[in-house]
């Protein structure tokens, strides 16, 4: 970029090339910075399925709160699905403030979201009929989203990774919530043991499937190659597995669990972790709304927002009178 | 009147030890169920920002329900979990208003809750919680002062926020004001059961546990006339007790099912680490 030209005086060639100088360089965009409108579009994609998964995310676990077993357990995942709400409503408002000046707000993510367009994350559109399943999306589920959270850390879009910061260290204690939760049922009776093995044959390909396909091959479109070009993530889905799987598979194999995939081996040579590849077509299913409690929980949230809507309106009544 | 510093003191005294269980299950008991009932409104708010707030309320509710029931505890009265998860409804002391469902409808299937109903009934509860938590500041049972205190720290913060929102919502659409309306009639039937104190109420104020029941009613009704007055409301008949007194063991079939749920896990195996 010539210094002796101003940013506004630019061509959108010149804009371009000067933003993607300052991505190689690392540096940080902000909300207000000039950015092209194929990286704004990917932001939101990207923002808004990770701020609508963890909304949600909530509701399999919401499932479980009133039946936690203990005072303490209720207590804990009490605070933990609040603490995915609270992620929720960070990421919307970076991904509002991004949308703004397309003129579109919290409501068209809502409306989004209902009319299928926007998609969250396969792990919750999964039935979890017994508090096995709460201890393992603790655990697992939330042990995958630190995976992937931590590597989005460095992400180029400032205000993201800064949100992305403050979830990933709230998210460490819901790892630990879920551990303990498996951890006193694999100490416990038969069919506590039982429980928590049900619930890891139940989970296990969704598991794998939340890392997302290996490459565009498998899913038809993959903004990966335009993610890592953006700079808006650093590594692949399938590094990501490798990660998740080396963190986790000798901890499940060391509380005496089988995992539903007899394939499953670490391969020396390539050091690589083999493993039966998920259905993807199941995935592609799943995550357009197709899954086993795909409905039910659109239909949860829909109904819902339906019924307080007279609330909402009562609120912004109040605020147009105050002016 | 004298004090009881430890819980080894209480038990030396029989019927002082049994107005103190019974208020603590009291207590313990509108927590627990009011917390539960604020739990399955989880992830079905009006907004996000809401759901964060109440669902941070439940949690501070449940931890109250925790705190006396471990008190009940110290007393010999069994582990705080078996309290809360094994007795059967006619043992709760909850008033009926707090166990009564959020509206129509399951919390995991077609919840048709009702806001309206949430705030007045959140609303109202925790204006008595907090004038019986400021007569429990000088409770001739030294453990539950400290309790007392600890919670009113977070009781004022839930004051506020369902202050703000009954005013909001009564000076708001002609709808909301008519379903507020409606709740405040709905909870007015049964909020004589969160006032009173049951049976053994004459010796909890004999014995300094508590202020006696018609001195905290008088209270309650003074604070909320005059909620009533700024919101253009009137003040009808006191509040009435329709569905029994919960305090004396007496539910609606809605306890029941509401412990079913609560339980479920629990009741697998009590004896086992969960
Ligand atoms: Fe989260
Ligand atoms: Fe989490």
């Amino acid at each position: 970029m010539r210094a002796d030209v101003l940013f506004e005086d630019m061509t959108e060639e010149e804009k371009y090339e000067h933003f993607m100088d300052r991505i190689d360089a690392g540096e940080k965009i902000e909300a207000d910075d000039w950015m092209p409108e194929d990286y704004r579009e990917s932001l939101i994609r990207l923002i808004a399925m990770h701020g609508i998964s963890e909304i949600m995310g909530a509701l399999p676990e919401k499932e479980w709160v009133p039946k936690a077993p203990t005072l303490h357990r209720k207590l804990a995942i009490m605070a933990k699905v609040q603490d995915e709400m609270g992620h929720g409503q960070l990421l919307l408002r970076v991904a509002e403030d991004l949308m703004a000046p397309l003129g579109k707000n919290r409501e068209n993510i809502m409306q989004d979201l209902f009319s299928g367009r926007l998609k969250f994350h396969n792990v919750f559109h999964m039935k979890a009929p017994t508090w096995g399943d709460a201890g393992i999306i603790a655990w697992l589920v939330d042990g995958a989203a630190i995976i992937s959270q931590t590597m989005m850390l460095t992400t180029s879009y400032g205000p993201y990774g800064r949100a992305l910061k403050r979830i990933c260290a709230e998210e460490v204690f819901h790892a630990q919530h879920g551990e303990s939760i498996i951890l006193a049922m694999a100490e416990g009776n038969e069919e506590q043991r039982q429980m928590l093995q049900d619930s890891l044959n139940r989970w296990w390909t969704a598991l794998l499937m939340f890392f997302g396909p290996k490459s565009k091959e498998n899913t038809g479109s993959s903004h990966q190659d335009k993610n890592i070009r953006y700079k808006l993530r650093t590594k692949t889905n399938e590094e990501l597995r490798q990660e998740f799987l080396t963190k986790y598979v000798p901890r499940i194999w060391a509380l005496g669990l089988t995992i539903p995939d007899e394939t499953l081996h670490f391969d020396e040579e390539e050091k690589l972790w083999k493993y039966r590849d998920p259905d993807w077509n199941e995935f592609k299913q799943i995550v357009t709304g197709n899954g086993p409690q795909s409905k039910e929980r659109l239909e949860l949230r829909r109904d819902s927002y339906e019924n307080t809507r007279w609330v909402r309106e009562a609120l912004s009544s109040q605020k147009k009178a105050a002016i | 009147m004298r004090t009881y510093e430890t819980a080894e003191e209480a038990l030396e005294s029989p019927e002082y030890n049994e107005a103190l269980t019974e208020l603590l299950f009291q207590l313990a008991d509108d927590d627990f169920l009011l917390a539960y009932r604020g739990s399955e409104w989880l992830g079905l708010a009006p907004h996000i920002e809401e759901d964060v707030a109440f669902s941070s309320i439940n949690q501070d509710m449940m931890g109250h329900a925790t705190l006396y029931y471990k008190r009940l505890e110290e007393l010999g009265e069994g582990k705080a979990d078996d309290l809360s998860h094994l007795r059967s409804p006619e043992k709760f002391r909850n008033a009926v208003l707090l166990e009564l469902p959020n509206g129509t409808g399951n919390y995991l299937e077609k919840p048709n809750y009702d806001w309206a109903f949430a705030v007045v009934r959140n609303y109202f509860y925790t204006l008595a919680k907090k004038i019986k938590l400021e007569s429990l500041k000088t409770s001739s049972y030294v453990p539950l002062q400290h309790t007392a205190r600890k919670v009113l720290m977070e009781v004022n913060y839930h004051l506020m926020h369902w202050e703000t929102w009954f005013n909001q919502l009564i000076q708001s659409t002609e709808e909301a004001h008519k379903r507020m309306k409606n709740a405040i009639d709905q909870v007015w039937e049964e909020f004589m059961g969160v006032l009173s104190t049951g049976d053994k109420g004459d010796v909890m104020a004999r014995s300094g546990i508590i202020e006696d029941e018609e001195t905290i009613k008088k209270r309650w009704i003074s604070k909320v006339e005059s909620v009533f007055t700024q919101s253009g409301l009137h003040l009808k008949e006191k509040p009435q007790m329709k569905s029994g007194n919960g305090r004396n063991g007496e539910h609606t079939p809605t306890l029941e099912s509401a412990l079913d749920t609560l339980s479920e896990v629990y009741r697998k195996a009590p004896a086992q680490g969960w």
